[in-house]
């Protein structure tokens, strides 16, 4: 089984691999898979509170080469965007951008739920309302 | 030993790609390559042609590879018979001993990390009538002689327990299991295709009255292997499976494949003249990477039991790290893993399984398979890049960090999709 250009170039190379503070109040942690299933990925975002944009992301991976590829491109992706645009990511661009084949089309769609699961994460942290002009100078 | 940090240099003597997968497959011993190759030539001759030189000479030869066989596992030439491989020789015996011994009895005893030659062919006997029973094993990987002797009954006409497991490379204490067998009136048969010239294998000492002999597992060639059937005490009938022209004493139709059967033949002459100095060569290379990657890493372990073992064979958890991510940073070294992604089926290792290891410990493993033609730099250079790229993906594991954190792995609910 080959893989594309792309997985052993993430494989070889991964981005932003590591660990934020998962107490933190803008970092959202995303902890997806099972050890069973050989897939676990953990995703971790910090999020501007004001601007919505993630600012850092950061991942751990135990599973395949196409797995941490999936993981590491989607830390890429999301760095930079806001929680929303974050949340259009859909596993099937992952799909396209490593040429996943068919069996590895469940590894995307791991990386799309720990993008999902970190949002969500922060999202709960941080609430429905907008936090009070002290609050955010505190979360500063 | 050098440091391990950085990406290991290729040592003098060691040529890329590394094979050490031997349990799937061997590469062909020079030295019968060369007697093979006068029968793809010259010597074509179909060895049932009795009425010509081309024939005889076929013939002869056959009959020496027969002789070669049964002198390895101290049989008699009359009851080795060729077949295709071991997988034609499993079925062969499993269909073919039911079916001849279907009056007295339809009960099948095997065990549940028997190769899938055997296990599909007792499923399939299950949808015929047939009563199978699978014994369990031990961690270590091998059956419970109690287990044994109560799965017997009164309509038990066969026990099929492999000598070797090709995956960790346990042997089962066949000897005794035989003597169970021969206790009962029932007839044992082996799957010997990783045993045979690797560890001693005796059909008379170890009680076995049928057994399965793979060629490309001995530096043979592939597409060829062969049966032991006692003839003498008890004498053991198999009802053929292939029908045509009644070659092989009835038992197995078709032209032999002279070729391939002279390659089996001196595969085994090689094995019973090396296999004791063979034995000893590969322990020391399979200790000698265990021992290293154990000095070097944390939560590593062997799977199965080590002291009843191949001495070729070390199959490795590296836990936390998943066996296909560690494959393809050792891209220049073939082994293989126990991880559901390497499989076909994306099924995790039923034998890791039934040692009871978790799904995460076989997504981990790694088996090495050590053989004839590779070297101590080329052990040393393996496992210097396989401690490598596990601490490489130990860096990158969740699941590692957490460990080392404290936090108990298995009280975590996980997420799973």
């Amino acid at each position: 089984m080959a893989y594309s250009d792309k997985v052993v170039d993430h494989y070889n190379n991964p981005r932003n691999v590591g660990t934020l503070d998962k107490a933190a109040g803008d970092v959202g942690t995303g902890l997806v898979g099972a050890p069973e299933c050989g897939d676990v990925m953990r995703l971790q975002i910090r999020v501007n509170s004001d601007t919505r944009v993630i600012e850092e992301a950061k991942f751990k991976t135990f599973g395949c080469g196409s797995a941490i590829a999936s993981s590491s491109l989607a830390t890429e992706w999301i760095k930079g965007r806001t929680v929303e645009d974050a949340l259009a990511i859909k596993n099937t661009d992952i799909v396209k951008e490593l040429a996943l084949p068919p069996v590895k089309i469940h590894c995307s769609v791991l990386a799309e739920d720990a993008i999902r699961a970190a949002i969500g994460d922060w999202k709960k942290k941080n609430n429905t309302t907008e936090p009070a002009p002290a609050e955010t100078a505190a979360a500063q | 030993m050098s440091e391990v940090s950085k990406q290991a240099a290729v040592p003098a003597g060691v040529h890329l790609p590394i094979y050490m997968d031997n349990q799937a497959t061997s590469p062909l011993d020079p030295r019968v390559l060369e007697a093979m190759m006068p029968f793809f030539t010259a010597k074509f001759g179909n060895a049932a042609s009795r009425n010509h030189a081309f024939g005889w000479e076929a013939e002869q030869a056959v009959e020496m590879a027969r002789e070669q066989i049964a002198k390895l596992i101290g049989a008699t030439a009359k009851e080795i018979i060729f077949t295709s491989g071991a997988t034609e020789s499993d079925n062969l015996a499993i269909k073919g001993i039911a079916e001849m011994y279907r009056e007295r009895g339809n009960h099948i005893v095997t065990q549940v990390t028997e190769h899938k030659a055997v296990l599909d062919t007792c499923k399939r006997l299950e949808k015929h009538g047939y009563r199978v029973t699978y014994l369990p094993v031990k961690a270590d990987g091998i059956i419970d002689l109690e287990d044994l002797k109560r799965a017997i009954d009164d309509k038990t006409i066969l026990v099929s327990i492999m000598a070797a497991n090709n995956e960790i490379g346990v042997l089962q204490p066949i000897r005794e299991i035989g003597k169970i067998c021969h206790e009962k009136g029932v007839i044992f048969h082996t799957d010997a295709v990783q045993a045979v010239g690797k560890v001693p294998f005796n059909v008379i000492a170890d009680n076995v009255d049928v057994a399965s002999i793979s060629g490309h597992k001995i530096y043979g060639p592939k597409g060829v292997g062969a049966m032991y059937v006692r003839r003498r005490n008890p004498r053991v009938q198999i009802a053929a499976q292939i029908d045509g022209g009644g070659h092989e004493r009835g038992m197995r139709s078709g032209t032999l494949n002279v070729p391939g059967i002279v390659g089996l033949g001196k595969a085994c002459e090689i094995a019973a003249a090396e296999m004791e100095t063979e034995a000893v060569y590969l322990r020391g290379l399979r200790d000698r990477l265990k021992a290293k990657l154990e000095s070097a890493l944390d939560y590593i372990h062997v799977n199965g039991s080590i002291e009843n073992r191949l001495p070729g064979n070390l199959n490795m958890s590296f836990v936390y790290v998943e066996g296909e991510s560690l494959l393809m940073g050792i891209n220049d070294v073939a082994v293989s893993s126990g991880s559901a992604c390497t499989s076909a089926t994306l099924e995790p290792s039923y034998v890791l399984k039934a040692l009871g290891l978790g799904d995460d410990v076989a997504h981990s493993s790694i088996r090495f398979g050590l053989g004839r033609f590779n070297t101590e730099a080329e052990v040393d250079y393996v496992a210097a890049k396989v401690i490598d790229i596990v601490r490489k993906l130990r860096e990158l594991s969740p699941l590692y960090e957490m460990v080392k954190e404290g936090i108990d792995l298995t009280k975590i609910e996980w997420q799973a999709h």
